[in-house]
């Protein structure tokens, strides 16, 4: 019935982004505008003996210079409080995160002092005369590491460097079923930290108008409402009606611009010392050593398995890293959002996990794209393909025999989480047709025979998506509900504004969310805006990551309408003179009619003018059309994938050629193919970029060596094939649109499948395990070694 | 230090320090903020405008090396508002999702197609290694630029 729903609709925000009209925070000028920067701390961890910015002040064209302290002490009854945490695990330690750092700096990048300048090339000037005395503290590094005796503490208050420790399920019976299993396979390893590179650095530009006494805050947020709360409550102070945050067009994501920053909080404050805007624009190089990072696990796991293949149960204990501070969401990733998905697509009868959180001098570490879901997919993955490598079975076969079957749904898991529906059978039936497995696996033999080194990889994983029922939420640590809102506000022309709490960094929801309205009443794409990321626009809104978008955003946005085609039904009933139980609400004319008379009808537009001229209404009716939903669902969705990727490994080099890769996903239900599709595929690029190439590398003493884009390896072009996708859509069962997260399931997947196709191709060499990346160097060594007549 | 240079067909002159990047140039003297800055080692292209014949990193150019040049941007790539053919293709094509990489993709492929209707995968990936992109994963700007190429049919 509908005309934009499932179609490929050309994304209506698109122009403004091809001609150069994007509207970042980085292009943003505001008459007498200032600009600032942050003297960064050189060292991982050191004791600031003294700051003198003297010679920064007396610089010609210098503003002012503030540190540490002055952000505490501060200035006319105006002061910064420390950044909050916002997931609460229980007994968390969260010890206090200042935005400019006043006793100890804790990571490299620590902000020291904050310069104001007319200029920014003046303001890095000055940044340059600022003598800081910093006294050398030992670094760690590591997160498992960090909890032993001889490690420093990044906190006083923080013992053994731990932060929280989170277990789930019975450890006693997944003992006794490994206790009782044919075989126990047992790993240790790495999944090494990332760095997320959005495309466009964070910026933060703020105005202060001691009018009105209120502030205005341009910031390159995923959730500026979420920033606009911390800020109210802890950060500034100011009364959160008096705040405005703006998050215009953001130039991806990822996760990292989920949290508030420090540089939030600080150019607010300087911005109102000095009485003028302020901006601040990250450089690349800033981003490296500030954005919160990801990943970054050290991981024990043993699965069991009988001779028949089918696993008996999952121990899993995990050293998460959190960095040098708790970042907003930090100890949500390596828990409600991780160990409960370590079920898989699997029927793992019992499962146990924990994390240990813990405090390093490093970059902190919270959401990247996936987000703990990437973590997991890649622990189960592993330990699946070395079980299969075990008993001598083809890794499809092993999987298969373990599948979640599609008449199990709702699928109750040892591990908390209810799935809502899935085909696996389906998706793996399709997965095999698609990358053509069994062609695959006939050449491999091939090219074995010949003693080249080919290797086919596979994964099929599951991903939380949608999160979250916000009881569920609250009652696994979130610090408030993560629903979401939309409101739909038609003109007395009948054109609509569509103002949604989702925010859009690359999804494309201008595009997406239109569709759900257009054909919600049917009306032309064209009639509807969708506006976001603007606190004083849009009601409330809790934002975008977790893939949550349409299901949440949209979802809301379904309800809206529903009101709203309640209401020009009771209009239309009123005016044609007809029951309300007799209006036909045709949603591809947009019109209403009288059931049996077509003739008896008004338009939508008609409808929405009668709704303001507010003289023939039904006798109680107010006049207007405007609706809002605060949409709160009851269940994450459960989007799922199976990818297959092949790589042949040059034995002289090391370098993997990743030279095919297929992907089936089922994301429910569609509302824009052309848009999904781009999820997946840009998602599988970044999970591939974490087997091979891509690696936030600390030394011991806190330097981080890959920080700028020379050292860090991003995934380019050059180094892809065409990937094929399909898909399968099985709706989620319980939200209006049956849709299903979309934005992350590619990235969960291909980390899996191309570090699974990696090792198959080493397999022969007697080469068990390789930590990602898997870099030409890494390999290289190992068949080396092999050679030499063992592993690494 | 005086310079003088054509930027999308007009002439413009400034009094810049010697050490001013072109693109903070062209984004802070001239208001053309089409043109992002994505990193500061020149790697991502994201800063990509044409300095005559040249596809260039406006990052790694200072205002002064391009006195007496002819410089287009983002901005000047549309004639009378008209999409240019490569940017077209990009829409039609889905080659962008957040926007931030895509002026300099756009620039950098439009050079890449000037001569070469016919691109291949391939050339278009070894093309554009230059140019990151967080986002797409590259396979529908590959898609955009094959079919720019084509549209635009070997002509600037």
């Amino acid at each position: 019935m509908s005309r934009y729903m499932g179609t490929s609709v050309k994304r209506v925000e698109d122009p403004r982004f091809l001609r150069g009209q994007g509207k970042y925070v980085a292009n943003l000028t505001l008459p007498n505008m200032a600009h600032a920067a942050v003297k960064r701390s050189p060292l991982a961890h050191a004791t600031i003996t003294s700051i003198d910015t003297s010679r920064a002040e007396a610089l010609e064209g210098v503003i002012a210079v503030y540190t540490g302290k002055d952000l505490l002490e501060g200035t006319g009854g105006f002061k910064c409080g420390s950044l909050p945490c916002g997931w609460q695990v229980p007994d968390l330690n969260t010890p206090p995160h200042n935005p400019l750092a006043v006793d100890k700096v804790r990571h490299v990048g620590d902000g020291i002092a904050v310069v104001v300048a007319e200029s920014p090339y003046i303001a890095e000037d000055a940044l340059e005369l600022i003598d800081v005395e910093l006294d050398p503290l030992p670094a760690v590094v590591d997160a498992r590491a960090a909890m032993s005796d001889e490690s420093p503490l990044v906190h006083e208050s923080a013992e053994k460097n731990v932060s929280f420790h989170w277990p789930l399920g019975d450890e006693d019976a997944v003992n006794e079923a490994l206790s009782n299993s044919d075989h126990v396979v047992e790993l240790e390893f790495v999944n090494q930290r990332l760095i997320a590179n959005a495309m466009e650095p964070r910026a933060t530009a703020a105005e202060w108008d001691p009018a009105m006494e209120s502030l205005t805050l341009w910031t390159t947020s995923q959730n500026p409402h979420t920033i606009r709360l911390l800020l109210g409550a802890f950060t500034l102070g100011i009364p959160e009606h008096k705040i405005r945050v703006i998050s215009p067009d953001v130039g991806g994501g990822f996760g990292s611009k989920i949290f508030h920053y420090p540089e939030e909080v600080i150019i607010p404050f300087v911005a109102r010392a000095v009485g003028r805007p302020v901006k601040w624009v990250a450089s690349r190089s800033e981003s490296y050593i500030t954005d919160a990072q990801g990943r970054d696990h050290v991981t024990k796991a043993k699965l069991g398995f009988n001779e028949d293949g089918t696993m008996t149960g999952l121990h899993v204990t995990t050293w998460a890293n959190m960095g040098a501070y708790l970042s907003t969401f930090a100890p949500l990733i390596p828990t409600a959002l991780y160990i409960t998905l370590f079920a898989g697509v699997y029927k793992t009868p019992v499962i146990f996990g924990e994390a240990y959180g813990t405090f390093t001098n490093t970059v902190s570490v919270d959401a990247y794209r996936g987000a703990g879901r990437p973590e997991a997919s890649y622990m189960i993955e592993t330990m699946v393909d070395l079980a299969a490598r075990k008993l001598d079975m083809d890794p499809v076969e092993f999987r298969r025999k373990n599948l979640i079957q599609a008449d199990e749904f709702p699928y109750q898991t040892p591990v908390a989480l209810v799935y809502d529906s899935g085909n696996y059978q389906a998706l793996f039936d399709k997965i095999e047709e698609l990358s053509d497995y069994d062609a695959l696996r006939k050449e491999q033999e091939a090219a074995r025979a010949e003693g080249r080194l080919v290797g086919v990889g596979f994964a099929s994983c599951i991903e939380a998506s949608g999160p979250a029922p916000s009881a569920a939420a609250v009652g696994l640590g979130a610090a408030i509900g993560l629903f979401e809102s939309g409101a739909i506000r038609v003109h007395p022309t009948g054109k609509v504004t569509v103002l949604t709490g989702s925010h859009s960094h690359g999804q494309g929801h201008e595009t997406t969310f239109a569709q759900i309205v257009a054909d919600g009443f049917g009306i032309d794409i064209e009639d509807i805006d969708v506006v976001h990321g603007d606190t004083d626009r849009v009601q409330y809104g809790v934002g975008t990551y977790g893939s949550r978008s349409a299901a949440l955003g949209g979802s809301a946005l379904v309800k809206s309408a529903e009101k709203i085609r309640e209401k020009l039904k009771k209009i239309a009933a009123h005016q044609l003179e007809a029951s309300v139980e007799d209006m036909v609400y045709d949603q591809d004319e947009g019109t209403i009619s009288v059931a049996g008379s077509p003739d008896a009808v008004k338009t939508f537009a008609e409808l929405a003018f009668a709704s303001i001229v507010a003289d023939n209404l039904p006798e109680g009716m107010e006049p207007g059309l405007e609706e809002m939903t605060f949409y709160d669902p009851s269940n994450f969705t459960f989007p799922a994938s199976a990818h297959v990727a092949k790589v042949e490994i040059d034995p002289k080099t090391g370098e993997v050629d990743l030279q095919s890769y297929a992907a089936v996903d089922d994301v429910g239900n569609v509302i824009n193919p052309m848009i999904v599709e781009g999820q997946i595929l840009g998602g599988i690029v970044q999970g591939v970029g974490q087997a091979l190439w891509e690696h936030g590398i600390y030394d011991e003493e806190g330097q981080l060596l890959s920080g700028s884009m020379l050292s860090y390896a991003m995934p380019r072009a050059d180094r892809f094939p065409s990937i094929a996708v399909d898909r399968i859509e099985t709706p989620s069962p319980h939200n209006p649109l049956g849709v299903k997260g979309a934005g992350e399931m590619g990235t969960i997947a291909a980390t899996a499948a191309v570090s699974s196709a990696v090792l198959d191709a080493l397999a022969p060499l007697g080469i068990t395990h390789l930590n990602m990346p898997l870099t030409a160097e890494k390999i290289h060594r190992a068949i080396a070694a092999a050679g030499n007549g063992g592993g690494e | 230090m005086e310079v003088s240079m054509t930027v999308n067909g007009k002439g413009v002159s400034a009094d810049v320090e010697p050490r001013v990047l072109l693109v903070d140039f062209v984004r802070n003297n001239l208001g053309l903020t089409g043109t992002s800055i994505g990193c500061d080692t020149s790697q991502c292209g994201a800063c990509t405008v044409h300095m005559d014949a040249m596809a260039v990193k406006s990052c790694t150019v200072l205002a002064v090396q391009a006195d007496g040049s002819d410089i287009t941007t983002i901005e000047g790539l549309t004639t009378n508002g008209q999409l240019h053919p490569m940017q077209q293709a990009f829409w039609d094509a889905h080659g962008l999702q957040c926007g931030f990489c895509t002026p300099g993709m756009i620039m950098a492929s439009v050079k890449l197609a000037h001569g070469h209707p016919n691109l291949t995968d391939e050339e278009v990936r070894h093309g554009l290694e230059g140019n990151f992109c967080r986002c797409t994963g590259y396979q529908n700007i590959v898609k955009a630029v094959k079919a720019g190429a084509a549209s635009m049919g070997g002509q600037s």
